[in-house]
């Protein structure tokens, strides 16, 4: 099997094919379907959460309360930078996903290390512009702009650093235990995740940033 | 080092508090010590505590909304008595304790009863249903139980440690907000309802995947049966609707915690914004708990008619257009709040379109039962009770709909009234039927029928004689949720409802004889072949109650009312068909991963309540390291030899053959 089969799908783990026993959950469907599936649900109900945070930041967004507004605070080359972060991480994650197909040692942990690298540096540079602002005097005290501001920019932050965590967690996992079939199932879920944190940065950097800072 | 936890926490000055948790304390300890001494605790942590069986999960579901039902009715009595005496007077509860007490009323009941008591009987039958050995993610399934149990744990401790919040069962702000409720009973409300729905989103998770994935060979979408649809469309609505709740919740403590100001009256915080956030979530709520009821309702007339369901396809478009319709109506929560004559009228009208395929339900009911040959067995009665009161509910909602008519009942008794007539006569009472239909499958014994006729008789009158005195005193202009009135034209009605409370009283208490008196005799109520009722559906096609693997060999199904149809082709051939080939059987591995989460989840609850932030930390440590154990286990599965699988099979297929012979033998 070609790395690019293995990258697009065509995963050599079936193992209800060989065994003749019944599973427990699945008639017809494979485990890896199932998880797959159930994971999707899970970050659609992430969404959903994040929209609410949206609805609110796009409520409050003009209540400065005298106090600084997007448009004096956004840095968007600091923001650009991050964006290249997440982006690229997102872009080694994928590597890390075909390094796991394949069964290539060095390629998956190579990748993962590159995810973890650029994902921290997006969380450092984020923690330094929140705490550039906090030190301006445009903490999320300030008014209620601002609340809503570091509220939907720190979940979705707080969701990457949980994110890093995992993913450590996953190289440990394959070096303890290999390749084994929930380990896979459970890379998979990690690198939806990965994907789901970057469609909501890239709205996020548009509603926020970009519209934040062209008032 | 134990943040703002001192002994001032303790309300020792407070007889009624006191009592009443000292009562509840020994009674917990009496049951440790009693599971204790006999020896029992190996076997409830090895067969229930650990089970990631979707049956035993749904049982402790069940059982925690039924043991949360008598805490959140204990509050009920004490309101309707507060509301009887305080005429004049201060009556026998302070106001801080009376605000208190309803808040933890309708808190309970919605969080802790209705909604465990839908999803334990959602997890117990929808695999067995769908004819699966169980849900799609069985550990993920004891996660999502334990931390809803935390919740309920947290929402209990503020009883004796601290209190809880006084703003009802929705955390108005600025009410809520920290300048005006300076104590830890909002964040007892907070952090209580997050950890637990994280518990209900999971299950949410866990039920959509496995209807939508999980169904043995021939289970074709539109042969599920109704519960199933019904399912789908409440756990659809979970997911959609919880993390709403997640993140308002997490809004208001960020405002009460850090000093944001998002619902405050300061720095531009946007009160209305927490009311339409609430109820973007809310409403959908009220249809997350209805919804199952509704499935429960089409799979008892349906059996007990010995038809099947009329209209099947309008009912399944009937349910998924619910399931769209009330996420657009949010808004008559909120008429008076100033959206403006336009809004309101809108919201009004499809607030009223979605009646439409109600009526449509309750009209296919009615259909399925019209000609059937109908058994009035006690879940039958307790489905009539239910279309008459839901219907009158759903009517007094219609008119309310209306919003110059809200303009007037906003706020009053006659909304509480509505509710608990769509709640009790809905929700409430489809919990009663589920319990009583499916009890005898969970167990193997049937529920003493003269009882549950009894209880069923007390409760429906009971109600009645509660709540039409506050559709009254509504229209007379008595306001929700006061703790003494000086009108002496409401005290009469206020006297009838107290009286009602007692005789539902009455009703619960014969509940309670039943199941001790159904267990003593369980030999004579005893279900031998699995199918008690005369089923249609999977759930009936296996043994009561089932084996840890639901079916020996998956039912291969080949059109609706599954199980009715190999019925029939058994009664006509007159054997049950040749015995299948069994195999070896995977199940999931028993895991006390759920548990200890909750563990942690609950001391982590308690630390942010009282702001003890080294035993987060802890605890957070805790739970993460409890995930990292699961995930390094090397057996994730358990197998059921063959020689097993055969065994339990055939002893149910030999008494499901008797029953066949003797079936032919009196036609």
């Amino acid at each position: 099997m070609s790395a690019f089969q293995a990258a697009i799908g065509h995963d050599r783990e079936w193992p209800d094919r060989q065994h003749p026993v019944a599973h427990a959950a699945h008639g017809q469907v494979s485990k890896r379907i199932i998880v797959g599936y159930g994971f999707w649900i899970f970050l659609l109900s992430d969404i959903v959460m994040f929209s609410a945070f949206f609805a609110s930041y796009a409520v409050l967004v003009g209540q400065t309360a005298g106090g600084p507004s997007g448009r004096e605070l956004f840095d968007l080359r600091n923001t650009g930078i991050q964006t290249a972060c997440l982006l690229l991480s997102t872009f080694a994650c994928g590597l890390a996903s075909i390094g796991v197909q394949t069964r290539r040692g060095s390629w998956f942990y190579g990748a993962m290390a590159a995810t973890f690298m650029l994902g921290a540096a997006f969380v450092g540079l984020e923690a330094r512009e929140f705490a550039g602002l906090v030190a301006r005097g445009a903490g999320p005290t300030r008014s209620a702009f601002l609340s809503a501001f570091f509220t939907l920019v720190g979940c979705h932050g707080l969701h990457v650093t949980v994110g890093l965590l995992w993913l450590l967690t996953m190289m440990a996992q394959v070096f303890a235990k290999g390749y084994r079939a929930d380990i896979l199932r459970r890379m998979l879920c990690f690198s939806l995740f990965w994907h789901t944190l970057d469609i909501i940065w890239v709205a996020l950097f548009t509603v926020v940033y970009l519209m934040g800072a062209g008032q | 080092m134990l943040g703002k936890l001192t002994w001032d926490a303790i309300p020792f000055d407070q007889p009624i508090p006191m009592i009443a948790s000292g009562v509840v304390a020994l009674g917990i300890l009496a049951m440790l010590g009693w599971v204790v001494i006999r020896g029992h605790l190996p076997y409830l942590w090895r067969e229930w505590i650990t089970s990631v069986d979707h049956k035993r999960i749904g049982v402790m579901y069940t059982l925690l909304a039924m043991v949360m039902l008598l805490r959140g009715f204990a509050d009920a009595l004490m309101m309707r008595m507060q509301q009887s005496i305080a005429f004049h007077s201060q009556g026998f509860l302070p106001p801080e304790h009376y605000d208190q007490i309803f808040s933890a009323h309708g808190t309970i009941m919605i969080f802790f009863v209705a909604m465990p008591f839908m999803i334990g009987l959602m997890n117990f039958v929808v695999p067995l249903q769908l004819g699966v050995r169980d849900v799609a993610f069985p550990t993920l399934n004891s996660v999502g139980f334990w931390l809803t149990a935390t919740g309920a744990l947290l929402v209990n401790i503020s009883l004796v440690i601290g209190e809880f919040a006084r703003n009802g069962w929705l955390p108005y702000p600025p009410l809520s907000e920290l300048a005006y409720s300076p104590g830890v009973g909002v964040d007892y409300y907070l952090w209580s309802l997050e950890i637990s729905g994280v518990g209900t989103l999971v299950a949410g998770i866990n039920l959509v995947t496995t209807v939508l994935k999980v169904r043995t060979k021939g289970m074709n979408y539109l042969r599920m049966p109704m519960f199933c649809w019904t399912t789908l469309a409440t756990n659809l609505l979970i997911v959609a609707a919880f993390p709403i709740l997640t993140a308002t919740l997490a809004m208001l403590l960020l405002d009460r915690y850090l000093g944001f100001h998002f619902f405050t009256n300061e720095a531009g915080g946007n009160v209305m914004m927490f009311v339409n956030l609430i109820w973007a979530w809310g409403h959908p709520e009220v249809y997350i708990l209805v919804l199952p009821a509704f499935g429960i309702f089409s799979e008892v007339i349906s059996t007990f008619s010995g038809k099947p369901l009329f209209g099947y396809r309008s009912m399944v478009a009937a349910t998924m257009a619910i399931c769209i319709l009330s996420f657009m109506v949010w808004l008559h929560h909120f008429f008076t709040m100033g959206a403006g004559a336009d809004v309101n009228a809108i919201f009004g009208i499809a607030t009223m379109i979605i009646a439409v395929p109600t009526g449509v339900k309750v009209f296919n009911w009615l259909f399925t039962m019209y000609g059937g040959r109908i058994r009035f067995s006690v879940p039958v009665l307790w489905s009539i009770g239910f279309m008459v009161t839901f219907v009158l509910g759903g009517m007094t909602g219609v008119l309310m709909a209306v919003p110059p008519a809200d303009f007037v009942l906003h706020n009053s008794l006659f909304l509480v009234a509505h509710f608990h007539n769509v709640i009790i006569g809905g929700v409430l009472f489809g919990a009663f039927a589920g319990y009583t239909y499916w009890f005898p499958k969970a167990f193997g014994f049937r529920l003493h029928e003269g009882l549950g006729r009894a209880a069923f008789w007390f409760w429906i009158i009971g109600f009645y004689v509660a709540f039409m005195p506050l559709y009254v005193l509504g229209l007379m202009g008595m306001t929700r949720r006061m703790q003494h009135y000086d009108v002496p034209d409401w005290r009469p009605w206020l006297l009838i409802a107290a009286v009602g409370a007692a005789i539902i009283l009455a009703g619960i208490i014969l509940q309670i004889v039943q199941l001790a008196v159904s267990i003593r005799r369980r030999d004579a109520l005893r279900d031998e072949t699995g199918d008690p009722w005369d089923g249609r559906s999977l759930e009936w096609a296996t043994s009561s109650p089932p084996p840890a693997f639901n079916f020996a060999v998956l039912p291969h199904v080949e059109g609706g009312d599954a199980y009715w149809t190999m019925k029939q082709r058994a009664r006509r051939q007159g054997n049950l068909g040749e015995e299948p080939n069994y195999t070896d059987i995977e199940m999931p591995r028993n895991s006390p991963t759920g548990f200890i989460c909750a563990f942690f989840a609950t001391f982590m609850g308690f630390a942010l309540i009282w702001h003890i932030w080294w035993m987060v930390a802890l605890s957070a440590l805790g739970a993460y390291a409890t995930f990292v154990v699961f995930a390094w286990r090397d057996r994730v599965e358990d197998i059921i030899p063959a020689e097993e699988v055969a065994r339990i099979d055939r002893a149910n297929r030999s008494a499901r053959g008797e029953a066949l012979v003797h079936m032919q033998a009196t036609p």
